[in-house]
Formats: structure tokens, sequence, C-alpha cells
């Protein structure tokens, strides 16, 4: 098994609830950071790197040479590197580790997550002043290395939410559409260069025709699904956006529920029901399917463009399961191909709070490290991610690599190279959903609207509106929607107090009462004295 | 008046401060996990792997054999059945995997065949019952994901009976296709030569490897490969299920190239045969 298997979901639903469980104890908070005057390089500072990585060894290394350079640069700073192949088990282990201050110094995070952690006082370190100090900005002049400069701003401006920047970004990527041309046109159908749901729709049941005995007419073997999308709850997020319909709003009022969303499950039941549409979490990864001649039309993120194509360079099915076919990469499917929309994602730093400012700094310079051309071209190429930076977007040796692509099936693999063009070229159409406390469980619940019609379409369940109704309250309820709060905040059930609670509860208010029976014997026995003496 | 009241005053508090320090102390343990960075998961797993083998000791005789209650499949029949219908089986726990947020992926079988069982609804208090050896009737959907059959969105009851299995000798159906046949049960290898994994950061090839292409740090899931006959096969001690304090975990970094070794585990598939391995000693 090379892709983490499903054992990282149990984390993304759950690890929510454990930040009600260790708030209630949780961390007195930080005093706020403020930016030193200098940094001292003469005192020692050791700090922790979480990072996230897709399962990839060449990522590692990459984490590995920068930390050593960046520990030459400045020798005073030690860098421990803890490796994490799922965001979901790191936003865990930082809930689990606010309570007890003993988050790491920098991670690698999602802007949603980040959201969950600024629950705790001063917890993540807002850096908007970091970022523009003249002397260890991103143009500083007491920084012992060549600045990042410019962030790509839209990319910037992702991580810019509840009044500051709280995080930079490392990579970007998006969802891209990897299609078996060869499959589109042995159906008789030309491959647009936009490709509309319509078409998706149409081609995907056209290659579900089976014949008398089961066997898939396209393919001639007995497995087939034609469309197969890995994060549903990209795939709602990005449907409801191209149709200008409700998700949710920047300060967290919930739109999710709508009728576009319950049209939009209609549709996917439909499809869901002729076996020509499914999901990761119901059927495996998409590129499984793609590579063994079983799925038209896989979507994924640019980050997993190393994984599709006959001559993807890792893969998880054997060799003799590959099929040969062209691959064919793609925006996403659009509704109006004359205004594309699509999702902007990737990995973030943030950097958290300790009670050492100086602490903080070398957090800062370290991250700041990570967004310097070496750094980012080099971690770029292992995927179809693009630098965060104008300057390493910019850089001759990435424009090099961009132009080379086919060469081989390694650096240079085509599939990947026409994913990170998709993105580059399409800055300007990506967008990305509010963050607000609870937007990761918004996000959760819009994966699962997908996940459990879907299911149910195969297990022969009838879809209709009271199936829907249902649903949307069964999914609201799940995650705690529409409440106020999210799952966030009490989604796990607490169930009774436990006993020694009752017994704190009880013996407190056996005190006052006694207390008070105390006081009032007493003030009656003086009232008593004094009338006596009157 | 005054003393008795101070006296009861006293003894409430000491009792509500009594109170309160014990309930620090269920919070730590059940609540907040250490300021580690490993996984919550992990760790119940190991704890609850080591109680459950732990228990076996004392759980009573194995039930003969299969008696199903009524409206109950065979092991026949759930094999049979399709995939995305509704399925009741009876079975026994033989190993957990993992419990997260109410739900819990546990390792079942009975006297002819394993049942997976994935993120069946399961409460902590619930999942502390699930000892080796416990019968439970479970109802959920068949499933299948990369080749691994499995029973997801179930619920269960625990029942009066135990079992728990031997392993099966499956080498000699390594390389056959009879081997599906035995998914998901408590097997055994026998006489496996130990191959390189891969290449250290120097290049010299290593017995195992973090993540299947060394990717990972110490805690993640082991990879390594063994070979019987002139066929290699990749096998993994899951993180989840043994983890890093775990006998066969250590055991498995302490593998030298060309040791012969016996294994046992569950028979777990992910696009082919993908052995969970739980136990690893030198070859008789």
């Amino acid at each position: 098994m090379k892709h983490v298997w499903k054992k990282a979901l149990p984390f993304l639903l759950g690890a929510a609830s454990a930040l009600l469980l260790t708030g209630c104890h949780g961390s007195k908070g930080a005093k706020e950071f403020t930016v030193p005057d200098t940094f001292d390089t003469g005192k020692n500072y050791e700090i922790t790197f979480w990072a996230k990585n897709d399962t990839n060894k060449t990522q590692t290394d990459i984490y590995k040479q920068a930390i050593s350079d960046f520990e030459s640069l400045y020798p005073n700073i030690k860098v421990n590197l803890r490796l994490y192949t799922d965001y979901g088990k790191i936003y865990n282990d930082v809930i689990t580790n606010i309570a007890t201050d003993t988050t790491p110094n920098v991670c690698i995070t999602y802007p949603d997550h980040i959201a969950t952690y600024l629950t705790g006082n001063n917890v993540v370190v807002p850096l908007d002043e970091l970022m523009t100090d003249e002397k260890y900005g991103f143009s500083g002049s007491d920084v012992n290395f060549e600045t990042p400069g410019e962030i790509i701003p839209q990319f910037l401006e992702e991580c810019s939410f509840a009044g500051h920047y709280y995080a930079v970004p490392y990579m970007r990527s998006t969802e891209a559409l990897y299609v078996n041309k060869t499959y589109v046109e042995k159906l008789g159908y030309e491959l647009p260069d936009v490709v509309t749901w319509d078409f998706i729709w149409e081609v995907s049941e056209k290659a579900a025709e089976k014949d008398a005995d089961g066997t898939y007419l396209l393919n001639g073997q007995k497995v087939m699904i034609p469309f197969i999308y890995k994060s549903t709850d990209n795939m709602m997020i990005q449907m409801l956006k191209q149709l200008d319909a409700g998700y949710s709003t920047s300060d967290g009022a919930i739109e999710l529920f709508n009728d576009t969303t319950r049209s939009l499950l209609f549709t996917i039941a439909e499809h869901a029901k002729s076996g020509a549409f499914s999901t990761f979490k119901i059927s495996s990864y998409p590129a499984n399917f793609l590579n063994a001649g079983q799925c038209v039309f896989a979507i994924d993120s640019t980050a997993g463009a190393t994984w599709m194509g006959t001559h993807a360079p890792l893969s998880d099915i054997s060799e003799e399961a590959f099929v040969d076919f062209e691959t064919a990469v793609r925006m996403i499917p659009q509704a109006d191909p004359e205004n594309p929309q699509m999702i902007s994602q990737g990995p973030s730093l943030c950097i958290f709070n300790k009670k050492d400012s100086g602490e903080v700094m070398a957090s800062w310079l370290f991250t700041q490290y990570l967004l310097t051309n070496k750094v980012q071209i080099a971690y770029a190429e292992t995927e179809g991610y693009v630098p965060v930076t104008v300057k390493a977007q910019a850089d001759p040796s990435y424009q090099d690599y961009l132009s080379r692509y086919g060469e081989d099936n390694g650096t240079h693999y085509d599939v990947k190279i026409k994913a990170s063009e998709l993105l580059l070229e399409h800055v300007d159409d990506t967008f990305v959903t509010p963050v607000f406390n609870g937007s990761a469980s918004l996000r959760d619940a819009a994966g699962q609207l997908i996940e459990n019609v879907t299911k149910s379409c195969r297990r022969k369940e009838t879809i209709d509106d009271t199936y829907m109704d249902k649903l949307f309250t069964d999914v609201q309820s799940l995650y705690r929607l529409g409440q106020g709060t999210d799952s966030i905040s009490g989604k796990k059930n607490l169930g009774k107090l436990p006993m020694e609670a009752v017994v704190l509860l009880a013996s407190l208010i056996t005190a006052w009462v006694l207390i008070i029976l105390y006081v009032s014997v007493e003030y009656l026995k003086k009232k008593k004295t004094i009338d006596k003496k009157h | 008046m005054k003393k008795t009241l101070v006296m009861a005053l006293a003894l409430t508090l000491t009792v509500a401060f009594a109170g309160c320090g014990n309930a620090t102390d269920n919070n730590t343990n059940t609540e907040t996990t250490p300021a580690t960075t490993e996984s919550t998961v992990a760790e119940s797993t190991v704890e609850d792997t080591t109680e459950a083998t732990d228990d076996a000791e004392t759980t009573p005789a194995d039930d003969a054999e299969d008696v199903k209650s009524e409206g109950v499949m065979t092991y026949a029949e759930y094999v049979a059945a399709d995939l995305d219908t509704e399925v009741t089986v009876e079975t026994y726990v033989q190993a957990k995997q993992s419990w997260w947020d109410n739900k819990a992926t546990v390792y079942t079988q009975d006297h002819d065949g394993g049942y997976f069982l994935y993120n069946m609804a399961c409460s902590e208090e619930d999942y502390a019952k699930l000892e080796k050896g416990t019968k439970i009737k479970v109802t959920g959907f068949k499933s299948e994901w990369s080749g691994e059959v499995e029973i997801i969105d179930a619920t269960f009851e625990i029942e009066d009976g135990s079992y728990v299995a031997e392993p099966v000798d499956v080498t000699a159906d390594l390389a056959s296709d009879d081997l599906i046949n035995y998914q998901n049960q408590f097997v055994s290898f026998k006489g496996m030569t130990v191959e390189a994994a891969g290449q250290d950061d120097a290049g010299n090839d290593v017995a195992f490897l973090y993540n299947w292409d060394g990717s990972g740090t110490d805690g993640d899931d082991l990879y390594f490969t063994v070979s019987k006959d002139g066929a290699s096969y990749s096998f993994t001690v899951e993180s989840y299920l043994c983890d890093k304090d775990s006998d066969v975990y250590a055991a498995v970094k302490n593998l030298s190239i060309g040791d012969v070794i016996d294994l046992e585990g569950f028979l777990y598939w992910y696009e082919g045969v993908n052995p969970h391995i739980t136990s690893v000693t030198a070859a008789n």
C-alpha cells in the first residue's frame, strides 16, 4: 500500500470534538506576541516543525535539506522535524497539544484548521507585523538569506481571516480533471478544452453501458467507474460556487442546505444509481481506476498528478494492471465555460506563540526560509504544486522546468507539469471558502451530503424529497450546523455528568446551604438578644 | 452549634476538593492526550491490543462451532451476498485496530472466515468490552474498497460466546489465487526470507522502511519485503494495529536482510494482498 489508506478518515471527523474536551482545561493563553527590536543570534533556540508530505520521499528530503541549509545560516537555531502524511492528523495533534502548551513552533496546516486553533488565547501568532518588518520581514534587511519578496497576492489573501494574517502559503494547488482521452474518443466524443458538467455526465453514462454478461462495453472488463471524485467536499463547494449558490457567508452563516444543493444531489444520485459516478471514500483512489483503464474521468488534486496516467511515476497498482491510454489534463468541469471557477488549496504555514519572543522570531525566520526560491522550486517540482512567491515563479530554473514537460516520466512528467500550469494559468479563476470557527465542519458536511447520496443509491434506497429532507437534517445534526455553533463545540455526546462532578456540585451546594444556614442562625440569635434587651 | 457547623463545612469542602481532584484525574486519562505528538488512536490501540491479549488468558472456553442465531448469515452466505447489501453476521473479535469518534475498526472471525469491520458505531465504553474472543452480532453493509471486502456503517451487540482463532498457515497459498479466500483471517507465514525493502539516504540496502518509500519516521507504518520460492511480497506493520511500542514493531526494526522468519497477522487487502503483521519470530 503506497497511498495512505482509509485509516486517516476518523481523524478528520473526530479531531474537532477533541477541542471541546481540551478547551475546558486548556492553556491560559500566552502573552500577545510583539516583534522584538532585534533577534539575538548569540542565544540558542530549538524549534519544532510539523511538516506534511504526500507520502513522498523527495518531499521529505527537501524538508531535511532546507533545515540543514537554514541551520548553517543560523547556527543558533536547531530545527526538529516531525513528518506527517495527513492534514487531519496534524490538526488532531495540534488540538491535543494546545491544552498543554506543547504546540509545535511551526506547522503546516489549512486555514480552516487555524480558525479552530484561534479559539485559544494568543495560540497562533498574527504575522502582519512580521511580514512587513523592516529588519526581519519579507524584504527585511537583517535576514541571513535572500528574502522571498512578494507572495502571490491571491495566495496570501487566503491566509487572512479574523482581521489578521495567521499563516503564509507554502505551496498552492487546485483540483484537476484527469481524463482517459482515448476512451472519450472511443465513445465518439471529442474532449473539449473546458469540460462542462453536462458533458461529463453524458459521457460517463455512455461509459457505464454493459453487455448482457455484465462486461463493460468500453473496456471489456468487469469493473468500470466512469467518473470518480476524490474530495467530495470540494466537489459540492465548487459546484455551488459555479452556480453562484450559497455555501456560507464570511461571518459564518451557513447557507449550504439550499435548493441548489438539493438539485445537485438529485443529479449526482441519478448518476450514482446508474454506476456512472462514485467517490474515493466509497470505491478507492481515482488514480487506481484510471490507470487500470477502469475510469474515464478522475478528479483529484493537482498535487496528486504524479499518480495519474499510463506512465505515472507513482502507483499503487501492479505494472500488469496498467492500461495504455492518452492522459489529458483539464480544469474541473464547469457550469459556465466562459467564467471558470476552481478552488485554491494547498499547505500553509502557521507559527505558534511562545513565551520567549526570540523563539517566535526563530520560527518566523525558518518559516520565511521555506519561502525562498530554493525550497519553493524544489518542492513545487515534486508534484503539481506551484510556488507561492512571485520571485520563485519567475525564476529561470522554474521556467526551464515548466518548458521541459514530457522530457521524461520523472521530474518532467507531462501530466504533473500540465497540472501545475493549469493553476498558473488560472490563478484569477480560483477562490477559497470563508474561514471561521466551524468552517472545517461545514466543509465535512458538504462532502458528507454527496457521500450519503451516493451510498444510498448503491444500496437501492429511494432518493426523493423526503430522503433529502432527512439527509439535510441528519447532516446538520451530525456536524451541529445551523445551531449557532458546530461540531467543534459539541458534536460529541458528553452523556451524563461523571460521579466526581456530581459530588463536587452537590458538595458546593451543601456548603452554601450550610453557610446560609449558619449566617441565618447567627442573625436570628443576635436579633433575639437585641429583642430581649429591648 | 458553631463547632458542628464548622465540622460540617470542613467535611463538605473536603469532599468537594476530593471530587475535584478525581475529576481532574479522569479528565487527564480520558479526555486529553498527554502532550506528546503521538496519535491518540495509535496509543489507545496498543493498550487495547495488549489488554485483549491479556484478557484472552481468562476468556471462557472457545465455542466449538458456529451456531448462528435466527436471521444471521453463515460465512458462505456472507461471501455470496452482493456488495452494498445489508448483512448480519455473528463473529468474534480477534484484534482491535482503532477507536475514534465513536467508531471502531476491528478484525473479527468466526470458524469459517474473517470479517473486517470498518468504522463500526461503537461507544468508548463498548470498545473496552470488545476483548479478544468476544462474540458480537453485527449488522451493516457489505462493501469493497480497493479489493478489501469489509462491513461498513455497522452496529453491533455483544453476545455470549467466545472464540480465538488459531492462525491458518497460508504460506503455500501466497502465490495462489486462492489466497483471497482467507481475506481478513488471522494467518501465518513460515520460513520467509527478509529482502531489501529499499535504500537509506546513503544508498545502503535496508530491511524495512517507514512508510512505503521511506518518507515516514518512527511511529509510522513499517514496510518490509519477504520472499518465498523466488517471489517477493510486501508486508506491513500497521501502526494503528501495532504501534511503535509493540513487540512486532521492535522486531521488524531489528530485522536484517537474509533473516529467515515466521510471521503472523491479518490478511488485509489493498490492490492485492497486504498483510498487517502482528508477530515476527525467527523461523524454527
